[in-house]
């Protein structure tokens, strides 16, 4: 069924803190592993020793370069490199399902998850085109949509242990600049950790809504600074004025501690 | 986005098609066009072959064909399950409008199916345009404009083949000419609309946006999360170049708008093989001249997803 739940019970989704994100595309490969024998699986790989190689994926990394305008908060300040991990937002008006003639995609009302049923899409695409994330991709060998699943089959997994039930990109980042939770919830640990860090939306201009929030590169310190420019000058002047004599001047640094 | 063959051919098609239906089934309720059984079976039958053409095309582009069933269940949200909805149940009213034709032009049914066909036939076309006006992460066809054009497009192209179909069965009528003569300038117009519209409409969303780093300053792409092209590149990447695209438009403006105009109004002034032969070299014209509109359409849509690629 493809119209939206009014309300979902919960919203899980992720926090992705990129003032710690350190691109090292360990969450994206987790997830390959992890989901290319999970719910969606396979996630195929189409010549994947050959140049050219294809294949899905449901968590992909870019790395952009911020440039700070002169006007900014930051103005005139260092360029900043933001490691940027994407993946599906599961968004509170998911057009992608909605857009979908079969059925195939749906966005569950007991936790806002959204997934796509393989048995019965068609793969006409038209999901994908309706994400302006990217977060949907085609397997042209299976001809079906697929997408993240925010690892259902570890969150509720009871053969896991408790600790290791979140999503497989969560559990394998090295430095923690992933977080799993109910957004729904403004008493969960992400609701803070957004209220915290001014998390936000990627496009809201579109108006869906999505889950999943970004944290904001904290503001580098800026190169010209008054604390930077005096780093490492030479020593302070009245060291240079300290006597000749070298017992005078062990005396005069011992009295001027 | 990428330009494909199956979808482009599928809306073309269906579209002049449905324009076809619902001037044939109107002009022959109005008197204007002799219902005359041959001239009936034979335009009808152009009509729905333009449209079941068009139909099977568009299954090539699915992954899971022999599912295309599935897609008539979700009318409630999917304008593209609205579309499949109404593309069958256009053929009840077409076939009983071509069987009173055919058989008994004289019934006073004639009027109900006609006017039954006509409606399922632009509504299935506005269901066609819905899809892509309701698209937001494409700015070029979330406009007014792309339902605008999918319907004067088809209604002129079916104008051009309803002139062809008069002229080839001698009952052609400067009334049909005229219609086919306004139908081209008005898509003409709206089309130069549209084409204006994706040249000058502002920018909402940005790399700046998509990030959200806008605040800070300028965002540039430093490196790909991929080395290969990706489904998502493949889809949504499509580039044309722009002098190309420029090129384009005037062939497509050409071919769809201007050429097809004058030859219509050559044939209306002749009669016999030569004027028939005319007006169906103009209905070649057209339907050449929307190919490469449609093409356009979809190479020169740029979908947000590309943003994050730089």
């Amino acid at each position: 069924m493809t119209s939206l739940p009014e309300t979902t019970e919960r919203r899980l989704g992720l926090v992705i803190d990129l003032d710690i994100c350190v691109g090292c595309h360990a969450c994206a490969v987790n997830c390959k592993e992890w989901n290319t024998g999970g719910h969606m699986a396979p996630l195929t790989d189409i010549d994947a020793y050959e140049a050219g190689q294809d294949g899905v994926w449901f968590n992909r990394i870019h790395s952009f370069e911020v440039v700070p305008d002169e006007s900014g908060p930051n103005g005139g300040g260092p360029g900043q490199t933001v490691h940027f991990p994407k993946s599906c937002l599961h968004c509170a008006e998911p057009a992608c399902v909605t857009v979908c003639p079969t059925g195939a995609s749906y966005k569950r009302e007991e936790d806002g998850i959204v997934l796509v049923n393989e048995d019965i899409c068609i793969g006409c695409k038209l999901c994908s085109w309706a994400c302006p994330y990217g977060a949907r991709e085609f397997d042209t060998d299976q001809g079906v949509m697929k997408k993240c699943t925010l690892c259902i089959d570890r969150i509720y997994n009871e053969n896991l242990e408790e600790v290791e039930r979140v999503p497989a990109c969560v559990s394998t980042c090295p430095v923690s600049a992933r977080h799993f939770g109910d957004l729904g919830d403004p008493n969960s640990e992400v609701s803070r950790l957004v209220e915290a860090r001014g998390g936000y939306d990627l496009m809201p201009e579109m108006g869906y809504r999505p889950t999943n929030k970004y944290l904001p590169p904290r503001p580098r310190r800026c190169g010209d600074s008054e604390a930077d420019s005096q780093a490492g000058q030479a020593p302070e002047p009245e060291a240079a004025a300290r006597p000749e004599n070298p017992l005078l001047r062990w005396a005069d640094m011992l009295l001027s501690r | 986005m990428h330009p494909a063959a199956s979808v482009i051919f599928f809306t073309v098609f269906s579209g002049i098609g449905y324009g076809l239906m619902t001037l044939l089934g109107l002009s022959a309720t109005l008197g204007w066009l002799p219902r005359e059984p041959v001239m009936g079976a034979v335009g009808l039958g152009i009509a729905a072959a333009a449209v079941t053409a068009g139909l099977l095309s568009s299954t090539w582009h699915l992954g899971r064909p022999e599912r295309a069933m599935r897609a008539f269940s979700q009318w409630r949200s999917s304008w593209l399950s609205r579309e499949g909805v109404l593309a069958v149940a256009t053929y009840g009213p077409l076939l009983l409008l071509a069987y009173v034709w055919i058989f008994s032009p004289d019934s006073a049914s004639f009027a109900l199916w006609s006017l039954l066909t006509a409606a399922l036939a632009l509504a299935t076309v506005y269901c066609t345009a819905m899809i892509y006006r309701s698209l937001r992460p494409i700015p070029q066809w979330a406009t007014p404009w792309t339902v605008a054009n999918y319907m004067l497009l088809g209604l002129a192209g079916g104008a051009v083949w309803l002139v062809a179909i008069a002229q080839a069965f001698g009952a052609m009528r400067l009334e049909f000419a005229a219609f086919a003569l306004a139908a081209l300038a008005l898509a003409w117009l709206a089309k130069r609309a549209y084409w204006r519209y994706i040249d000058t409409a502002p920018v909402t969303s940005t790399a700046e946006t998509a990030t959200g780093l806008g605040h800070i300053g300028r965002v540039r792409k430093l490196e790909g999360p991929h080395t290969e092209a990706n489904y998502l590149l493949k889809e949504m990447g499509y580039r044309v170049a722009r002098k190309h695209a420029a090129k384009l438009r005037r062939y497509a403006q050409g071919l769809a708008f201007l050429m097809p105009a004058l030859v219509v109004a050559l044939s209306s002034a002749l009669s016999g093989f030569a004027g028939a032969a005319l007006a169906v070299a103009a209905g070649v014209l057209v339907t050449a001249g929307l190919l490469i509109e449609r093409w356009l359409f979809f190479a020169e849509a740029k979908h947000v997803v590309t943003l994050y690629y730089g």
